[in-house]
């Protein structure tokens, strides 16, 4: 297999952006990142894109072929694949673009993600995301994707003694690093108080435990390592891309405060990759919600089981500690569109492994690591990314 | 137009038909064609099997933000319940007092509304758990 | 052949109001209203709760308490003025939902508040006749009362499943004779959401002339009289009715006492008579004798005369709640959220 490199990164500002559409989305972060990649367009071979559900937001489905089409690729007739995996579709697409220049399929990929969910209302746009979880058995009988996820908090209070404060902290950590982000959702810090006090969503989770609803793209451009250096100077290479999956219900899992699908991905990448969790000095993790990011730097190695809440409450993931989880902000404030989510947390790691994600610039940063997630924890894709010296 | 996609779940929603693996025991819910245990050796050994509608709470939600059909019933309530026959239920507990509620408590099924298509549509009926 | 009750069971759902909060809506003296009608609470369905759902409860506990295999179970009729589809039966579902189907017969039946003893007639008959092994009867309503209408005060949810069988039984069903006639006190017409009644002329010409008459035939037909009874049950559109009744026949209260409900959850239209029988039939002895009339608007009465046998110290009704525990699990709520679960608030249009 053919070592792979990441030679060009783009995205959009996330958030309410009523003027773009879904195409607009994926054209301009695809755009920006085959300009940051200096290519000139006709050397792409294939273009991969995550994109969880554009029937339902926009009516559009076939969007592979028209993100392509409206690129200008039309006319050289590109494959073109739409991948979908939930909240886990930009991170599949990125694996599925890693291992078709890995095996020597085609050599320039370019991998976007991109989701329009303001097109809808907020219940619909709420229902749409519960698709991810198993619509016969759990969302028809009214679990909501937060309720899920608020379940699984409950739980973990119960089983681990963690604390509502320690849960609410993740969105205080996420919302400081994401005012750190001029293409976050939210730029604005946040106080303890103000989640815990937010209107409750599905208790114990209030709305401040929840990643918003957002519109948004982000693409990166593949190629060979040893071509790298044609395009830029500083090629970030992906060390490992890796994926688990588990039972669609959460139900119907050993344990419900954990995500065994992170820790396999997670033990397959460190494994590809010959590191270790100590080795990582910045994570991009799916905090979804809150909850989320304490079962991801559990689940991924980062903390011992049980721990991650007091690590989180204790600053031991805020940007200037040893692991800065999150840096963008997460999707808690960087914002979530679905689609995109798993290929942005790739283009925050890349910025940071090049030097340039300015005053969120995380110090001497060799390898960074994503863990997108689909559904509860039915997909996830763990991508290992490091500097090249 | 969601008719025969509840339809034919019926048995299972209505009477909590799962099914148990001939070669190893296991019980699962919702009904499953092959044993994750016991994998080739299961297909056509799984059998049907009625659970009691008896189990205890593993875990719950108060649900604030309600999709549409439950809108009428919020706050209401969702449960991962542990069935005694060792499989996990996710469903809503019904006919409850909110500070009542503890992860533990013993529930048991029974059949409620569950949704509908609309005030001429079809009536989607299934389980819900009730305090003992 | 002996015919008459295998099993029986009941439900009653929890939500309750009280005549003072539903008066304070409409500028009515809810006191006295509660005084007059002799309500003291009725029970209200939850936003989640029909016909079909109050239909399969009673129907499992009755299954619960006896053990009888669903499969041996011949015919199911319910009884109902609100089944909740217009087309497409009540009695199917619960069919499917106690596992009695498919080789068996199934169908709806509406006569105002007797569809329920309209049902077990039905089933005494198709068992009698060796046609069918069980039958199941079962009457149960969420009866609607518009709002600001007497009705409102007393229309309210719940229902009985009776288990008809010729072996193992409970109660012997000694005799069963009716009383029908066209008597328009009571209606709805297709597509109208509330019923309408003709006020006064519910009583005299309609409820007391059709119980008084399907009584008195009752008691000519056995030889019986008001005192070889230890329970009377008759049907309870309020709490003063039933008692008036009671007396005209010679009946005291101490008979009708154990079988009155109204007071304390509403008139359950179909559910009435049989809620009141199953009341009776939690505290009944092997040798004591019931007399139970139901009455249904439009009109007719049916009466039965029902004696317990040895067989009700075998039953297990510990199996499923008595009615007592059935009336005493409550929740009282305000106006705002009755009329929110009745769906009497126009709500918005979805747009998604």
């Amino acid at each position: 297999m053919r070592e792979v490199a990441i030679i060009g990164v783009g995205d959009t500002k996330f958030g309410e952006l009523w003027d773009m559409s879904l195409r607009d989305l994926g054209i301009q972060a695809g755009l920006s990142a085959v300009y940051d990649a200096n290519l000139s367009g006709d050397e792409i071979d294939a273009l991969y894109l995550g994109n969880m559900s554009a029937g339902k937001f926009t009516e559009q489905e076939h969007i592979g072929a028209l993100i392509s089409d409206y690129s200008g690729l039309a006319r050289d007739h590109i494959p073109a694949t739409r991948v979908e995996a939930a909240g886990a579709s930009g991170g599949l697409a990125f694996r599925q673009g890693v291992m078709a220049v890995a095996s020597g399929m085609h050599d320039i990929v370019v991998v976007g993600g991109a989701e329009k969910m303001t097109d809808v209302g907020d219940t619909l746009s709420t229902e749409i995301q519960a698709m991810a979880a198993d619509q016969q058995w759990e969302t028809s009988f009214g679990a909501t994707f937060p309720a899920l996820h608020a379940m699984i908090a409950r739980r973990h209070m119960h089983e681990y003694g963690t604390t509502r404060e320690q849960i609410a902290s993740v969105a205080v950590k996420n919302h400081k690093h994401g005012s750190l982000n001029p293409k976050a959702q939210f730029q604005k810090e946040i106080k303890l108080e103000s989640v815990l006090r937010s209107l409750p969503v599905a208790e114990p989770l209030g709305m401040f435990d929840c990643a918003p609803v957002s519109d948004g793209g982000a693409a990166v451009v593949l190629c060979p390592l040893e071509k790298a250096r044609k395009y830029t100077d500083t090629p970030v290479k992906v060390l490992a891309s890796a994926q688990a999956s588990d039972t669609l219900s959460l139900a119907n899992r050993e344990s419900l405060c954990r995500f065994d699908a992170t820790t396999v991905a997670a033990q397959r990448a460190f494994k590809m990759a010959g590191l270790e969790p100590k080795d990582v000095q910045l994570a991009e993790v799916h905090d979804s919600y809150t909850i989320s990011e304490i079962l991801a730097i559990e689940d991924l190695g980062f903390f011992p089981k049980g721990k991650g809440g007091q690590a989180t409450a204790d600053g031991e993931t805020t940007l200037g500690s040893k692991l800065a989880v999150n840096t963008s902000g997460g999707l808690k404030a960087r914002g979530d569109p679905i689609g995109a989510t798993g290929v942005a947390q790739v283009v925050e790691l890349v910025r940071q492994l090049r030097g340039e994600a300015d005053k969120r610039q995380v110090s001497g940063a060799e390898v960074g690591l994503a863990q997108n997630v689909g559904g509860t924890g039915a997909t996830v894709v763990v991508q290992i990314l490091g500097r090249v010296n | 137009m969601a008719v025969a996609r509840f339809w034919r779940e019926n048995a299972s929603r209505y009477n909590l038909i799962g099914t148990k693996c001939g070669v190893c025991g296991r019980v699962y819910f919702p009904p499953r064609s092959v044993c994750p245990t016991c994998h080739r050796k299961s297909i056509g050994k799984m059998e049907p099997f009625k659970l009691k509608g008896e189990g205890e709470v593993l875990t719950y939600s108060i649900v604030h933000e309600a999709p549409s059909q439950l809108e009428m019933q919020k706050p209401y309530v969702i449960a991962i319940v542990q069935m005694d026959e060792g499989v996990r239920i996710t469903g809503q507990i019904i006919d409850v007092e909110l500070d009542e509620l503890k992860v533990g408590m013993k529930v048991r099924t029974t059949l409620r509304k569950v949704s509908d298509d609309g005030a001429a549509g079809v009536i989607h009926y299934g389980y819900k758990f009730m305090p003992v | 052949m002996d015919v008459g009750i295998v099993s029986y069971g009941a439900y009653i759902p929890r939500y309750r109001i009280v005549p003072q909060e539903i008066g304070k809506v409409w500028g009515t003296d809810g006191e006295a209203m509660s005084r007059n009608l002799y309500i003291l609470s009725k029970s209200v369905p939850g936003p989640d709760e029909d016909v079909i759902t109050i239909a399969v409860e009673a129907a499992r506990g009755t299954l619960r308490r006896c053990g009888v295999d669903p499969k041996r179970i011949g015919a199911i009729y319910v009884g109902s003025e609100s089944h909740p589809y217009a087309v497409k039966p009540t009695s199917t579902i619960v069919a499917e939902a106690i596992e009695a189907s498919p080789n068996m017969t199934a169908a709806d039946f509406e006569f105002a508040c007797k569809a329920g003893t309209a049902a077990i007639q039905c089933c005494l008959g198709l068992v009698g006749s060796g046609m069918i092994e069980y039958g199941m009867a079962i009457g149960a309503d969420t009866s609607q009362g518009a709002p600001g209408d007497a009705l409102e005060y007393s229309a309210s949810a719940g229902g009985a499943a009776y288990l008809i069988g010729s072996k193992n039984l409970i109660a012997k069903i000694e005799n069963t004779v009716s009383y029908t006639t066209d008597t328009p006190d009571f209606w709805r017409r297709e597509g109208q959401d509330y019923p309408s009644h003709g006020g006064r002329f519910t009583g005299e010409p309609a409820y007391f002339k059709h119980i008084t008459s399907a009584a008195k035939r009752l008691l000519e037909t056995m030889g019986t009289k008001p005192s070889d009874y230890d329970y009377a049950v008759f049907h309870q559109p309020n709490g003063k009715f039933p008692m008036r009744v009671a007396k005209q026949l010679g009946f005291t209260d101490q008979q009708i006492e154990a079988g009155l409900l109204t007071p304390f959850i509403g008139n359950t239209y179909s559910g009435a008579v049989p809620l009141g029988l199953a009341s009776v039939l939690d505290v009944a002895k092997p040798g004591q004798r019931i007399f139970a009339v139901a009455y249904g608007s439009g009109a007719g009465s049916d009466a039965f005369d029902i004696s317990i046998t040895d067989g009700i110290e075998e039953l297990d009704r510990s199996a499923a709640p008595s009615i007592r525990e059935l009336v005493e699990r409550k929740k009282f709520i305000d106006y705002a959220t009755y009329a929110k679960y009745k769906n009497k608030i126009k709500l918005k249009e979805a747009i998604e």
